[in-house]
């Protein structure tokens, strides 16, 4: 498909711009001349009937949630309701500059302010930030007041960070751009935390561990109290990468747990739509002894009932960037938060919870399932089998393109060959899952007939298999003419 | 009774029973009985979507916002206009419910657009690589300094009091954790000091960061900034507002090393702060550095074209802690409302929109002090925002306009206690000359 470049015309435009009402001066007299360019950016000159069609056709190249399932482990793809996307584009919420003079925007604080609460009733925490924008941001965050917290109590020798091999890639990488110092220690055999592990790990240089509950594996840290225990008396702190929070949101907080740092994926377990890879949101909430150091400004309410932002926080790590975080993801988390309840939201963990466990056992004849136990809301097969036979897992997953389903996530975690991490969510239905394993035990058929059909899949999608290798040696990011 | 939960009673029964189990508290037992929550939890809701709906636009009614009230306020976020077809297609559910496009082949619509941006902002800045976008302006400031400290192996930087004081904390806030030597330069009349800069730059300085237009909108002279930080080796960091950019000069041809900025301007709506994005750019030689995703060109077997994202042994998830970033998630559907927005404007309709910013500003900024009672702040040029320096505290000012349903500018002695009674004023393609008309006539008491 041609490139908006490659349709450009000069002298077509897709703008009408009103007439300069105000009495002109030329631009040099303004501008100094060598401040100017010389030459207009090489932007595309188009219709706006020309960028429409443009922009419409590149959709149809996409894959959403509303195309149909979309199994992507780690990524909870709920649907993302309508409404919501309504509700944060009322002008109300959308045309509100965010310095304008707190009394005129009593609204958007008081929605800041409950969101916190809510937020804070679900986690188990005292207060929640919602300035960070992605999840890998509330990482950073948290790491950034745990070890802001150990430096205020003349312990900034504790740098040790302590994260299982199962953790998402950016757990160290969040702990690298923290300053601390990374521990990675080997998960033990039934896919949990190796309590032996964590013990040797653990000494007067630790600044806290990293756990993400139920872990990548969906399996939840039953030790997790244990676990608790070891690193508190060793004077560290817990923090809980909350990406897979979609299996306990009305059913255990992190607060009980034991965590003393959490984030949550409002584009992840709040329904918020993820974009293509972003706006996300990525709260973080902490316990009453980390809550000095959060991010300033934190919303509050005075005597009078009005809402205020303060910034007179002496402790605070800072800022993490600007003004309050992704407002307009807040408010539709918001929506959806309002429009389940505490009900509604315990009802969505249960059946996600129901709906990987059905996929489960419904596949584990046909695939690899090296940890065989009750899964929280996804579960890790491996096509190891498959492997054998010389079809890898990513075959399979193109090959699902072939069936109408987005593929799950392959390859991680990392501590299982061939990964096919499957997580349906609540708002499958039971067709949905009846339809999806039948294509599923379709191409383990495949492999053992047909194997060349799934190694050279996909067949049916706008472009066939694209070459990474390519893209990478000689990288080309940018069209030229 | 909840319409995204489409599992019903029976549904449950028979899944249960696949499953081997009689309840679903058996698929729970992993999680100690003391842990679990007891009670209802103290949440609002469940509200049907009428409900919700009714409430929720009651608290935005509690927002003036800015249709009801022409904004002269900027500070890093700008009334630009949005032209309507933007959110039309950024509603396409094909773009707005699609994750990360980890799945080249049926994601050629998110990676397509990606290129195209890419390609639109390395166009815009003068530079020749592009990632697909961070979370904003201020973290891609960060960014940028930890990436000069990498690419140097410095650990200092230089950056200008005149950078937008949210970016400047977000900058120190990393750099704290990161270990990151931060030195403030000074400003002269509205300007960053190159003469402080020429003092404090020395061999452990990785980078000289400056905004342009700078944070009091006023215009810098890169290439001066430029030729001193590569004399000593290190790199120029830029932060440059887009809409400024279709009428100036490109940062890469003044020698900027490293290009971000708040990329709100581009299509995207206030909304009280965000979601917004920031772009990053830098040379062919730094590319390798550059955090997030990048979307690169390539082929299948038959010789397609297509997209892909690549150089990804910079990411977290194959690098984990070695990575140049953690970012995963980007701001993916502001980035492409910027690409929508850069396409419907074009080459033309970009310089226009920069060039109405210019004429309205200095309309605004004339008619300012010709009321005698506001004097110029800095004379240093300007582009669509500039600060003014009244007889009032600028908390009066804002105050009197706003009862004539006019936002005000932003009060520098927040951030500036030296600039008392200072006003920074944003005038955009968004503002009329009658709605000047009426900020000039009530920011004067009478
Ligand atoms: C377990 C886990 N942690 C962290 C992240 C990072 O979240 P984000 O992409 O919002 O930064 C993800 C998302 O992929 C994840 O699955």
């Amino acid at each position: 498909m041609e490139l908006i470049f490659e349709q450009s015309v000069p002298g077509r435009t897709g703008i009408s711009l009103p007439a300069i009402d105000v009495p002109e001066e030329a631009i040099e007299s303004l501008i100094p001349a060598e401040y100017l360019r010389r030459e207009s950016p090489g932007l595309p000159e188009v219709s706006e009937g020309e960028a429409a069609r443009h922009f419409t056709r590149l959709s149809r190249r996409n894959f959403g949630v509303d195309t149909g399932f979309y199994p992507l482990g780690s990524c909870t793809m709920k649907y993302n309701p309508k409404v919501n996307e309504d509700i944060a584009r009322l002008n109300g919420f959308t045309r509100v500059h965010p310095y304008q003079s707190e009394d005129t925007v009593q609204g958007c604080l008081e929605l800041l302010y409950h969101m916190d609460r809510c937020l804070s009733e679900l986690t188990g925490m005292a207060r929640v930030s919602l300035q960070p924008a992605a999840g890998a941001h509330g990482e950073l965050t948290g790491l950034m007041m745990m070890k802001a917290y150990h430096e205020n109590r003349g312990e900034g020798h504790r740098k040790k960070i302590i994260v299982p091999d199962s953790s998402h890639g950016t757990n160290p990488a969040s702990a690298q751009m923290a300053g601390l110092k990374l521990v990675e220690i080997k998960s033990g055999k039934n896919g949990r935390l190796d309590l032996d592990e964590l013990k040797k790990a653990v000494d007067g240089q630790v600044a806290g561990i990293m756990l993400t509950n139920p872990n990548t594996l969906g399996l939840f840290e039953s030790d997790i109290a244990e676990i608790a225990e070891i690193v508190h008396s060793a004077g560290g702190l817990l923090y809980n990468d909350g990406a897979n929070a979609n299996a306990i949101l009305g059913i255990s907080t992190p607060g009980d747990m034991g965590f003393d740092v959490v984030h949550l994926n409002l584009h992840k377990s709040f329904a918020a739509p993820h974009g293509g890879g972003g706006p996300g949101s990525g709260p973080v909430g902490v316990k009453e002894h980390l809550a000095p150091f959060l991010p300033k400004p934190l919303v509050e309410i005075k005597g009078d009932g009005s809402y205020y932002l303060e910034y007179n926080r002496p402790l605070s790590i800072g800022k993490v960037r600007s003004f309050y975080g992704n407002f307009g993801v807040v408010v539709k988390a918001y929506a959806y938060i309002l429009t389940m309840g505490p009900e509604g939201l315990r009802q969505a963990a249960e059946d996600a919870v129901l709906n990987a466990n059905f996929l489960m056992k419904r596949l584990k004849d046909y695939y690899d399932l090296p940890y065989d136990q009750v899964c929280k809301h996804e579960f890790v097969l491996s096509g190891g089998r498959q492997k054998e036979k010389g079809v890898n897992t990513e075959d399979i997953a193109k090959r699902l393109l072939d069936y109408g389903y987005h593929p799950p996530t392959v390859y991680f975690p990392l501590i299982v060959k061939e990964a096919l991490m499957i997580e349906p969510t609540e708002t499958e239905n039971l067709e949905t899952l009846e339809r999806f394993i039948e294509a599923m035990i379709q191409i383990a058929g495949e492999v053992d007939e047909e194997p060349e059909k799934v190694r050279l899949a996909p067949h049916t999608t706008v472009v066939g298999r694209l070459d990474a290798v390519k893209a990478a040696r000689k990288p080309v990011l940018r069209w030229k003419p | 009774m909840y319409p995204y939960l489409p599992i019903t009673s029976e549904d449950r029964r028979r899944m249960l029973q696949a499953v081997g189990v009689e309840a679903i508290e058996e698929l729970f037992v992993d999680i100690p009985s003391v842990m679990r929550c007891k009670g209802r939890l103290n949440l609002p809701g469940p509200l049907s979507e009428m409900e919700m709906a009714r409430h929720m636009k009651a608290l935005a009614g509690k927002n003036k916002n800015l249709d009801d009230n022409p904004c002269f306020l900027g500070a890093g976020a700008y009334d630009h206009y949005v032209p309507s077809i933007i959110n039309h297609i950024l509603l396409r559910q094909e773009f707005y419910t699609a994750y990360t496009p980890y799945q080249p082949e049926v994601s050629q619509g998110t990676l397509q657009a990606f290129f195209e941006y890419q390609t639109m902002i390395c166009e815009l800045t003068g530079m020749e690589v592009s990632n697909a976008s961070v979370y904003d302006g201020a973290s891609a400031l960060a960014e940028a300094v930890a990436m000069a400290c990498q690419a140097t192996r410095r650990g200092e930087v230089l950056l200008s009091r005149a950078v937008h004081p949210e970016a400047r904390q977000v900058v120190k806030t990393y750099s704290h954790f990161s270990s990151v030597n931060v030195k403030e330069l000074g400003y002269q009349n509205g300007l960053t000091g190159a003469g402080e800069a020429e003092e404090l730059i020395n061999n452990q300085t990785s980078a000289i960061v400056v905004q342009n237009p700078n944070f009091f909108g006023a215009l810098e002279e890169l290439a001066k900034f430029a030729e001193l930080a590569h004399r000593h080796k290190a790199l120029l960091i830029v932060s440059a507002d887009p809409i400024a950019l279709g009428l100036l000069k490109p940062p890469g041809e003044s020698g900027a090393d490293i290009v971000v900025g708040e990329g709100q301007p581009l299509g995207n709506p206030l909304s009280f702060g965000g979601p917004y994005f920031g772009f990053m750019a830098t040379t062919e030689k730094l590319m390798r550095r550059l955090p997030g995703r990048i979307v690169g060109q390539t082929a299948d077997s038959e010789g397609n074209r297509g997209f892909i994202l690549t150089l990804q042994a910079r990411e977290q998830h194959i690098r984990r802690e070695k990575a140049t970033s953690n970012i995963c998630s980007n701001q993916a559907l502001c980035a492409l409302a910027a690409a929508v927005y850069l396409t419907v404007l074009g080459k033309k309709g970009l310089r226009q929109v920069a060039e109405l910013c210019l004429q309205k500003a200095h309309y605004t900024y004339r008619s300012l002090l010709e009321t005698g009672k506001f004097a110029s702040t800095f004379t240093a040029p300007f582009f669509k925002e500039f600060a003014v320096t009244g007889q009032e505290d600028a908390a009066v000012v804002n105050a009197r306009l706003m009862e004539n349903k006019i936002i005000g500018g932003y009060p520098l002695a927040r951030d500036y206690p030296e600039l008392k009674n200072a006003l920074l004023i944003a005038v955009t393609e968004n503002r009329t000359r009658d709605e000047i008309d009426r900020l000039v006539k009530y920011s004067v008491a009478t």
